[in-house]
């Protein structure tokens, strides 16, 4: 724990860590309710997918690598990339950011004991898990969606594309996002009501705020992607016309809902790394960030702002000029919010004493390609530039700025960053700053060439090229930049998997870092704190009475709360202790009905309604027996 | 100074890069798609101005990393918070108003569609799954993959699609405008010097759309003219006996029941019309050139070329593809 126990206060941790044991072994996994526990479900499945992904990307590029590519039929071709984006968008920085990061953190940021709803934490994994699973076998037999992530209509529609290719990717989203779903609403219900006491909301920590951020995004954004998609099985499967011009319907209503979920999608992603270089810039630079209450309200208005652009990826279908106009005065707009936190960032690292260590190199990384990304992004709001350059490859290089370079980075200087916490251990400095050189030019050299190419008029999304076009040599040297790039990120796993085993010991908090999670073991225990701590700054760590208040408090068993899987619950401007909730226990329901709602999916896919019926009335019963609360579950 | 470095990078372009022009945004031959590149260029000097600024101020956080604090200003809170308003909020409202007033107000004018009346010439793409169907409204031309238009004319070009979205982009020439079903989407052509400008379907619509390319000749207004008037005409009857054998077999096997040749029965609409084949440039949607080896090696073997295209591999025997060649290598 945070200190050297005395007998008094080791009575209680003993009585805690009885009371909150669950199940040994693999049972233990399943029917955990732990958010540091399905944090790290989350964070193995997501980088796991992260991994075929990336072999994905790799495969493209293997492709692209000369003219005229044969490494891949353009059947699979189409296949391939199409997995790529959803892999990266949906199965890994969604769960990645919020599933992995969010669980993990986000309790032990605020001081709370878990999430606010831990069994429908559980479930939420398992529906994630079951959806990756769903998606992947189309991919397995050959039938992967292949009409892009975005899938069009009407080369999505039956007429284009009869096979179960689409209907992976649409049960497959739907799926998916009740998962996302759940996440977000626990995160904004923990974020809300479990904050430590004293933890108002000007105190709360700015990685809270992107989180908060990013699950009301998810929350408001994902129910259009899922009309959308329902919309799309319908036409599929029952012969409706909502995106079938001949009897009324129309293409563009899918485009226009798919962007209304898909631009704050970006928005998404993008946030939590906002929020993880928040983390790790004071941390590192050993000062308090620059304007707190500008960023955090930044943070927040760039999730806002971002429901309102969606018609910037639709400049070229034939809308009117002036609606083109709105669309890019609101994007235009955006970008306010984002330079304030970009500055703020910069600004707190110049007037610092930074140390140039693993984490801070990569949120450096992170800042370098965001600003590039952003700059790209900015000359397509530019409508007439955006009109010529539109699915041409200098929106994959800008996109990929800014979901690899600006999302991606912050999550892999968070995973250093917060490596110690999670095992216990330090990972290999040397090898994580050439890790993240070779990833840093490997993005560039990948990326970067593709802005020309775009200009030099190459298409997006094509299996392959003519040899005379002037485009070979850029898109060999960017194939060789991505292998680099698959160079350093393996780097980064050999780092992390050697450190595990050999890492030294890491304490409770090698960084000195700013907030809570820092002041517990390392890792901390099933219940986080033995203590539920008291907040009076943005920067509890950096306020060493109020920690050594806390030890004081164990002793007298003061706040230990130890009637079962308590923790309090706060009023949700300032944070004044409610009251104390009892939250469940681990159980094996969730993942019953992570199962009952998987066998859903699976039988709509086979067209087996009545079966799929059948697995409703399963998990209407499991539901029952879930409500059902007993100690034991 | 953003000319000479348009013309700086344009050069190196050349030098890296042999034959970067054929459908590049970089190289304009129309008023529009210049203006484009000019706001690109600016874009992109201003972009470059703020990205060294900032990497600067990295670079001066590396330098100073041993003390708290800025130079000169030390550890004032103020001077920090100021830097964050100057950098995040004022000189972005500048630049953005300066950027919307520019691009998104001024020259959003040059890509919108031809008002009525301003156009000399309308000009209407049907899209297809692969390839592009041309026709042009008031005569009976019709051709397929290849546009050619008078050089400093307004060309009101009227875009549709018989199948999925597909989008129009002659990069040189114009911005790009999809081709949506149900929408009937206009764009301005316009091309300020003769010559052949490639383009090619921006828009993923499935497997072969890597190759579903065009070509856009511009001429001078006789040959244009006298151009559509051979585009007009019905076929050249057959010369000689394997043109005549190649005739025969294209009416009685199945080309004639996918494509038209006017003037003749075959009147199939699945398939470009080939009535004057021989006088494109190109075959499969600008894939490869048209000359009668490659016309032969596409006949006898279209899905190793184009796999998935509907066009299906016949199982001619060589000899009838040889005199099929030698009869559309006489529809001039």
């Amino acid at each position: 724990m945070a200190t050297v126990v005395t007998p008094e206060g080791e009575r209680y941790v003993e009585r805690l860590d009885r009371v909150w044991a669950e199940r040994p072994g693999l049972l233990g996994w399943i029917t955990t309710t732990d958010h540091k526990r399905i944090g790290i479900l989350y964070f193995f499945t997501s980088l796991l997918l992260f991994g075929a992904g990336g072999l994905e990307a790799l495969l493209i590029r293997t492709q692209l690598i000369g003219p005229n590519g044969h490494v891949l039929s353009p059947e699979t071709y189409n296949q391939v990339f199409t997995m790529h984006g959803i892999t990266m968008i949906f199965l890994f920085v969604i769960p990645m950011t919020t599933g992995a990061f969010g669980n993990y953190l986000v309790p032990l940021m605020i001081g709370a004991r878990d999430m606010a709803f831990p069994r429908l934490n559980a479930l939420s994994y398992w529906i994630f898990l079951g959806s990756a699973i769903f998606i992947y076998t189309g991919l397995a037999s050959g039938h992967a969606p292949d009409a892009g992530w975005f899938d069009y209509v009407p080369l999505a529609s039956k007429a284009y594309d009869p096979g179960t290719n689409i209907d992976f990717y649409g049960y497959g989203l739907i799926f998916n996002g009740i998962a996302s779903t759940a996440t977000a609403i626990n995160i904004i219900v923990t974020i809300f009501k479990l904050r430590a006491p004293g933890m108002s909301f000007n105190r709360m920590p700015l990685f809270c705020f992107a989180f908060l951020a990013v699950s009301f995004s998810l929350v408001f954004a994902l129910p259009s992607l899922s009309v959308a998609t329902l919309f799309l099985e319908l036409d599929r499967q029952l012969g409706f016309h909502f995106y079938d011009v001949a009897h009324g319907g129309d293409p563009l209503l899918w485009q226009n809902l798919f962007w209304i979920f898909g631009h704050p999608e970006v928005y998404i992603i993008i946030l939590p790394a906002f929020g993880i270089a928040t983390a790790i810039i004071p941390t590192f630079t050993h000062r308090k960030m620059v304007l707190f209450p500008l960023v955090a309200l930044a943070e927040l208005l760039v999730a806002f702002l971002g429901f309102g652009v969606w018609v910037h990826h639709m400049f070229v279908v034939g809308f009117s000029t002036l609606t083109t106009i709105y669309f890019a005065a609101a994007s235009l707009i955006i970008v306010i919010p984002s330079a304030i936190q970009l500055f703020a960032w910069i600004t707190t690292i110049l007037t610092g004493k930074p140390e140039f260590t693993t984490p801070l190199l990569w949120i450096i990384g992170f800042i370098v390609y965001f600003i590039i990304g952003g700059l790209s992004g900015i000359t397509v709001a530019a409508i007439p530039f955006d009109q010529q350059v539109e699915d041409s490859y200098y929106i994959v290089a800008h996109f990929h700025f800014v979901i690899f370079g600006a999302a991606v980075f912050p999550i892999l200087g968070g995973i250093y960053f917060w490596f110690p916490k999670v095992t216990g251990r330090l990972y290999h400095e040397g090898a994580g700053k050439l890790s993240f050189w070779l990833t840093f030019m490997g993005t560039f050299v990948t990326f970067f060439p593709m802005h020309i190419l775009g200009l030099l008029g190459m298409p997006r999304r094509v299996y392959t090229y003519a040899p005379n076009m002037g485009w070979t040599f850029l898109n060999a040297l960017q194939s060789a930049g991505s292998y680099l790039l698959a160079v350093g990120l393996l780097l980064i796993v050999a780092n992390l998997v050697y450190s595990y085993f050999r890492g030294l010991p890491a304490g409770n908090d090698p960084w000195g870092g700013d907030t809570l999670e820092w002041s517990t073991s390392s890792p901390p225990p099933a219940y986080n704190y033995t203590v539920i701590p008291t907040v009076t700054s943005p920067y509890p760590m950096w306020d060493e009475q109020d920690r050594q208040a806390d030890n004081r408090r164990l002793e007298r068993g003061e706040g230990v709360l130890d009637l079962g899987h308590e923790t309090p619950v706060s009023t949700v401007q300032d944070a004044n202790l409610d009251e104390i909730v009892a939250l469940p226990p681990h159980s094996i329901w969730p993942f019953v009905s992570g199962l009952a709602v998987a066998g859903i999916f699976a039988m709509l896919l086979l067209h087996h309604y009545f079966i799929a019926l059948g697995f409703l009335v399963v998990g209407a019963v499991v539901l029952f027996a879930w409500h059902h609360r007993d100690a034991e579950a | 100074m953003v000319r000479g470095l348009g013309i700086g990078i344009s050069v190196a372009c050349v030098l890296l890069l042999a034959g970067c022009g054929r459908q590049s945004t970089l190289s304009p031959r129309s008023p529009q798609t210049h203006a484009i590149r000019t706001l690109w260029w600016w874009m992109l000097a201003a972009a470059t101005v703020v990205f060294l600024g900032a990497v600067t101020m990295l670079i001066l956080a590396w330098v100073t990393r041993g003390r708290k604090g800025l130079p000169f200003f030390g550890e004032r809170e103020p001077v920090a918070q100021g830097l964050v308003v100057v950098f995040g909020i004022a000189i972005p409202i500048v630049a953005l108003i300066a950027l919307f007033g520019g691009a998104d107000v001024y020259l959003v004018g040059q890509t919108a569609p031809p008002g009525p009346r301003t156009t000399a010439l309308t000009i209407q793409v049907v899209g297809h799954q692969w390839w592009w169907e041309i026709h042009y409204p008031g005569t009976r031309a019709v051709t397929a993959n290849e546009i050619h238009i008078p050089v400093n004319t307004r060309v009101n070009v009227v875009t549709t699609t018989a199948d999925v979205i597909h989008s129009f982009w002659v990069p040189q020439l114009a911005r790009k405008i999809d081709l949506v079903p149900g929408r009937r989407n206009r764009i301005l052509l316009y091309a300020s010097r003769p010559g052949v400008y490639r383009g090619q379907c921006a828009e993923f619509c499935g497997l072969q759309h890597a190759h579903m390319s065009l070509e856009v000749v511009a001429q001078p207004a006789q040959a244009y003219r006298a151009w559509l008037a051979d585009m007009t005409s019905p076929a050249p009857p057959a010369t000689g006996a394997a043109a005549a054998t190649g005739l025969h077999l294209f009416m009685a096997d199945q080309c004639a029941s996918c494509h038209q040749i006017r003037g003749t029965s075959a009147s199939g609409t699945v398939g470009p019309d080939l009535t004057h084949l021989a006088s494109r440039r190109t075959l499969a949607a600008a894939t490869i050139p048209n000359v009668p080896g490659e016309l032969e090696r596409w006949i006898l073997n279209p899905q190793n070329i184009k796999p998935g295209d509907r066009m299906p591999d016949l199982g001619l025997p060589r000899s009838q593809v040889k005199d099929i060649v030698t009869y559309l290598d006489g529809l001039k």
